[in-house]
């Protein structure tokens, strides 16, 4: 699936959703469900420092593509996180590096994206773009 | 001290001045329940700036104009009515400000650099605000003066008896906050200022979270330096008060130099205006200055006997809510404490309430609350704080139980 069609898909999910209530239930589920990063990860270099909540991310390339995980103390930014692993997993550098995150914004989250949230996930997104231009780099310069 | 002989103290009247209030969050009455970190404000405060601008906005100390005249005038006003509001000696102790951040900032840097030695030290205590940690670390940094922190009980009270260990003859200035923005414990001002007399240390008190819930009287308290930002008492952002003795004020040199605060001007030697312009370099903010009037005019206007009452029912009905809640944790238990709480949950994230509540038409803060080192001393990485004012009621607090009793429920 594109990055695109992906994104579409977690609309539609959340077009189901009519209360902010069974959104965040169901945020709250991913949440819950997302592989934990491995301890071995969980180390400081990974850490997303956002003053209310953090986050951990790791990158590792696979085959030309990258493969995420992440972890957050809290759940409702790990939810979200998870959400934007769906979409951006498994996808080459390239194609991570042009990406345009719309869904957010269609499903109604985007405060979470607000700079005053400080909850880390502004700075991962900007993290899960620099992971994929080094790996870029990395690839370019065989 | 001017004693507000206010009518009788009606919660649902005091609400009818306050327009933000009649908001429905998600189709839920807001709770408005971070009065900490800013209060609402009355009409009248809302109307004033306007008024303002329509009628008599033009610079101030500066124009022979009728409109300069005018705004000079009401200016001038707001200071003797923060002279009177604080029982200051002079209007010349009274400098308007930025805030409570300005305020500090200008006492570490004048003071700082006129009092402080290299070797000499200043204390503050593990539950300051960053506004009151910050520009002392920095001044003492620049001068090779020490800073020396007066711990904090478990239960949230200062250590007193770590802070008489820590006053010694080095110690020129103490820099305590009044009450506690992150557990609401009310610190002992009087005996903090006896003490520090002993030495003939100067005392400041970082009153920000203090002017909205009591009456205060520098005389009375004996501080050498109080400060305070307006928004956090039903006026408007931008201003703040420093109250400062004027032989110390007098003494100490200007922080910011630019119009207004000069006498003469030329290349070889400037003088300095006489207090308080001193210290206000530059056009302040007119417009909010002018309004902190009727900020003025509503508190005073309030049986502050009957204020208190009505927020020390509220703080106790909340807490007693809020410990039948399973896991939840008070932090800040101290024997006198103003009419906030912050707690946390045993396995859950203080961000995923403050977001869920929210929904629920309940606003809290979340965080560390700029008090780091304070969350650190509690192993905590920071807390849901629930800060409540005057205008708010008990019905508003079980819709705060409520929301967070759902919130867990989702969460868990
Ligand atoms: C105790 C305390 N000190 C200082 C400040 C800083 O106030 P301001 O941001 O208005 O300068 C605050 C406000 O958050 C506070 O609660």
């Amino acid at each position: 699936m594109s990055i695109q069609e992906r994104q579409e898909e977690i609309i539609e999910e959340f077009a189901m959703f009519g209360d902010w209530m069974y959104k965040y239930e169901y945020i709250i589920s991913l949440g819950k469900e997302l592989p934990l990063i491995e301890e071995s990860k969980k180390l400081d270099e990974n850490l997303i420092k956002g003053c209310q909540s953090r986050v951990w991310l790791d990158a590792q390339l696979k085959d030309n593509h990258i493969h995420f995980t992440a972890d957050s103390d809290a759940i409702i930014t790990k939810g979200i996180i998870s959400l934007m692993i769906r979409v951006l997993d498994d996808l080459s550098p390239s194609e991570i590096i042009n990406s345009d995150l719309y869904f957010i914004d269609r499903i109604g989250l985007k405060e979470h994206l607000s700079p005053t949230r400080s909850n880390g996930l502004v700075s991962m997104i900007k993290q899960m773009k620099m992971y994929a231009l080094a790996y870029q780099t990395k690839i370019n310069n065989g | 001290m001017v004693e507000a002989v206010g009518s009788k103290f009606i919660v649902e009247e005091v609400r009818k001045q306050f327009p933000i209030l009649k908001r429905n969050i998600n189709g839920k009455p807001l709770v408005y329940f971070d009065n900490g970190a800013t209060s609402q404000k009355p009409q009248s405060v809302i109307e004033a700036i306007s008024n303002y601008y329509s009628n008599y906005n033009s610079n101030i100390h500066r124009g022979v104009h009728t409109l300069s005249q005018e705004a000079t005038q009401a200016y001038e006003d707001v200071r003797l009515r923060f002279q009177r509001f604080l029982n200051a000696k002079s209007s010349n102790e009274i400098i308007f400000t930025s805030g409570t951040t300005g305020g500090i900032n200008l006492i570490a840097n004048s003071f700082g650099k006129y009092y402080l030695k290299k070797g000499d030290e200043v204390i503050i205590s593990e539950m300051e605000h960053h506004s009151n940690i910050v520009p002392w670390q920095m001044i003492c940094n620049q001068l090779g003066a020490v800073l020396k922190i007066v711990p904090v009980l478990d239960n949230g009270e200062l250590d007193m008896s770590a802070f008489k260990k820590l006053l010694n003859s080095k110690t020129k200035i103490v820099s305590i906050v009044h009450i506690s923005n992150s557990l609401g414990t009310i610190n002992p001002i009087k005996e903090i200022v006896e003490l520090s007399r002993e030495i003939g240390a100067k005392v400041h008190i970082d009153g920000a979270q203090a002017v909205q819930h009591m009456r205060v009287d520098v005389q009375d308290l004996d501080v050498d330096f109080y400060t305070f930002s307006i928004h956090k008492m039903f006026g408007p952002t931008g201003v703040g008060i420093l109250y400062g003795k004027e032989d110390i004020l007098d003494e100490i040199p200007p922080y910011q130099g630019g119009g207004d605060m000069i006498k003469t001007v030329s290349f070889e030697k400037t003088t300095y205006n006489e207090l308080p312009h001193k210290f206000e370099a530059g056009t302040p903010n007119i417009a909010d200055g002018i309004a902190c009037l009727e900020a003025l005019d509503f508190i005073e206007g309030l049986n502050w006997e009957e204020v208190h009452l009505h927020e020390s029912e509220l703080l106790n009905y909340a807490t007693q809510e809020l410990k039948k809640i399973n896991g939840l944790r008070i932090i800040g238990e101290a024997v006198e404490k103003a009419s906030l709480n912050s707690f946390v949950f045993e396995g859950i994230h203080a961000y995923d309430i403050g977001v869920l509540i929210d929904k629920m038409g309940v606003a809290v803060r979340t965080g560390h609350h700029c008090t780091q080192p304070l969350m650190k001393r509690f192993g905590v990485e920071g807390t849901v704080r629930a800060s409540f004012a005057l205008y708010n009621t008990k019905e508003e607090v079980d819709q705060l139980i409520e929301a967070i009793l759902r919130a867990k429920k989702m969460l868990g």
